[in-house]
């Protein structure tokens, strides 16, 4: 076949190419959320205290730097599947995020006896979290993915990973609710981890579900 | 073509001109072989096969075109899917590369002769298609009839005929992509 007759047929195949990637991307969210916050409510559920709790600046914390993990993983997600596109001030904001996270950790230990620093760090709850993080977040993960084979990765893998973060963040969100443990050590091990785990998964996803 | 032209050619073609779309493809196939030509030769592979990289790269411009911003200039867009495409290209070609001595003493001989020209992969591609896509790409592509006499002569609708081209459109860019 000729190229020429190639584009011919694409020129018949001119048709609405329907919604754009971030409104499959976001209409993917609401299903996966849902999902998630079901499996939390017959799991886990929030914890008896939670809204004495709100009151309290390392309980706010906790969702502050989740959800500010979520949108700045989103936000590189929706540049990573146009090729070409930029993603420098994407992957900037992407690494304020640790910072904030370092941040909170150094006013903790500013603000703690060195006594409490280890039983903060290791808290009580720490192998549910590990564990709750990546629960939460496949549904959303699967969502997502699936939303974004509508795009063109130039890099499937990091796309990958990054919406592994994304759906990871969201789910340490929810987990937050219930979480006993409220110290930014103990979020910065182990929420980490957590993240850490879906990442990984999203990255072997990527590779496998995102080429096109 | 100026860079601003092909802006102005997609946006038209992205509000249904096919006449613009017919054009920005017509005018970025030479763009994209060029590069595709100079890339093979860079990578000592045969610049023959510059042409499957151009039918692969202006199928994933077509099927990806909804991830083009409009606030964008198109040409670093159509660039990153050309390179995407090539180095897909010579990934599939290292992987084939590796061929019996025996083959490579036959094939010598036979460059001896009068070159004839190979059929590319998407002939090969559309061969495998099912019979209903593959009449309808065949019919538009190569007889260049419009949707409605190819509904005419293959007794479908007219919103079959185009289903059966875009899915059989997508089905050879997954061939493309696929492993050998």
């Amino acid at each position: 076949m000729k190229t020429d007759d190639l584009i011919r047929a694409l020129t018949s195949d001119l048709a609405d190419p329907g919604p754009s990637i971030e409104a499959r991307f976001a209409a993917a969210l609401t299903p996966g959320v849902l999902v998630a916050l079901i499996l939390f409510a017959v799991t886990l559920g929030p914890r008896p205290d939670f809204m004495a709790a709100t009151g309290d600046l390392r309980f706010v914390f906790k969702f502050v730097v989740t959800l500010l993990l979520a949108l700045c993983s989103a936000m590189l997600v929706w540049r990573l599947v146009r090729p070409g596109a930029s993603t420098r001030l994407q992957i900037a904001a992407l690494v304020v995020v640790p910072l904030v996270l370092a941040g909170g950790v150094l006013a903790e230990l500013v603000a703690l006896p060195r006594p409490l620093w280890m039983p903060r760090l290791v808290g009580v709850n720490g192998l549910v979290c590990i564990a709750s993080i990546p629960f939460f977040a496949l549904p959303l993960l699967i969502a997502a993915i699936f939303a974004l084979r509508h795009g063109a990765p130039t890099n499937p893998g990091l796309t990958g990973v990054v919406t592994g973060l994304f759906a990871g963040a969201v789910a340490a969100a929810i987990y937050a609710a219930h979480c006993p443990d409220d110290s930014p050590l103990f979020v910065a091990l182990w929420y980490s981890l957590g993240i850490a785990v879906v990442a990984a998964v999203g990255g072997v996803a990527g590779r496998v579900a995102l080429r096109w | 073509m100026s860079e601003h032209d092909i802006d102005g050619l997609m946006r038209a073609a992205m509000s249904g001109d096919a006449a613009a779309y017919n054009r920005l493809l017509t005018s970025l196939a030479p763009v994209i072989r060029s590069v595709a030509r100079r890339g093979l030769a860079r990578a000592g592979l045969a610049v023959e096969e510059a042409e499957d990289v151009v039918q692969e790269t202006l199928l994933a411009i077509h099927l990806k075109r909804h991830t083009w911003d409009p606030s964008m200039p198109l040409g670093p867009w159509v660039r990153a899917i050309a390179r995407n495409k090539m180095i897909d290209a010579m990934r599939r070609r290292g992987r084939r590369d590796h061929v019996p001595i025996d083959d490579v003493i036959d094939t010598l001989a036979a460059d001896a002769g009068e070159p004839t020209p190979l059929p590319g992969r998407l002939d090969a591609h559309l061969q495998s298609l099912p019979d209903r896509q593959q009449s309808v790409v065949r019919a538009i592509s190569l007889d260049g009839a419009s949707i409605r006499e190819t509904a005419t002569k293959l007794n479908m609708s007219e919103g079959a005929v185009r289903v059966a081209l875009h899915r059989g459109l997508a089905a050879l860019s997954v061939k493309f992509g696929a492993k050998e």
